[in-house]
């Protein structure tokens, strides 16, 4: 029993490095992430969107779902900062 | 020199140093769409503008110039922001968050510009708000 977190530990990251080593070669033109809608973005998304930064318009504009998400994670976690710690000292008040 | 007072120094530097780190949080936030940068980025530059005042001349100092409920309110209020724009969209007969609606010259980049200042807004209020809650709780 002492051994299997050594062994499901070794395991995980063997499965890791095996999976790391198909990822395709960085800079790829054929890779997933290029083929598919990176070229879109690139060759559209000043003429479509008039703001010449690339970050900002795929975050802002074409995956704004994601930047709200995004948002809102950073307002959970004030909330759960707000609840754990301000709520732990009300309690002491009392 | 009390315990816990800082260097005249200290003190000096970091109130000169605060309205300039400010500044440039706001230009990283209004310029997040021409130039790198953005709401996340600026938010957390202005933040740390209240940070550096809190170490510089001691919390309480800060904590007298804000209340605890308007810092909640203003979290709430940046992610209120980015949401009611997309519904303000949906209004306009696009879909949820399509800037391009928007009754104004370039809408998508001003859309954007929203975005930005509404992240810029939430990530202020959300640090200072941890900020505060870890540096008073006992």
């Amino acid at each position: 029993m002492r051994y299997l977190h050594l062994v499901v530990t070794t395991l995980t990251g063997l499965l890791l490095i095996m999976g790391s080593l198909g990822m395709p070669a960085t800079g790829d033109p054929d890779s997933p992430p290029s083929s598919h809608v990176s070229p879109r973005y690139i060759e559209q998304g000043y003429k479509e969107t008039a703001v010449p930064n690339m970050v900002t318009f795929v975050l802002a504009d074409y995956r704004s779902f994601d930047t709200l998400g995004e948002v809102t994670v950073i307002f959970t976690g004030a909330m759960a900062v707000l609840l754990i710690l301000r709520g732990a000292r009300s309690e002491a008040e009392e | 020199m009390k315990p816990g007072e800082r260097d005249i120094i200290i003190r000096t530097v970091c109130r000169l140093l605060v309205p300039f780190v400010q500044l440039f949080g706001l230009y990283v936030i209004m310029h997040g769409h021409s130039s790198p940068g953005g709401g996340f980025q600026g938010g957390a530059i202005i933040a740390s503008s209240f940070i550096l005042l809190a170490m510089g001349g001691g919390y309480d100092e800060v904590k007298r110039r804000f209340s605890l409920g308007a810092l909640t309110a203003t979290t709430s209020a940046g992610v209120l922001l980015y949401a009611g724009l997309g519904v303000v969209c949906l209004m306009l007969g696009a879909n949820y968050l399509d800037y391009a609606a928007l009754p104004v010259s370039d809408a998508r980049s001003v859309g954007m510009l929203l975005i930005e200042i509404a992240v810029g807004i939430t990530v202020t209020a959300a640090i200072i708000s941890i900020f505060h809650d870890l540096v008073t709780f006992e």
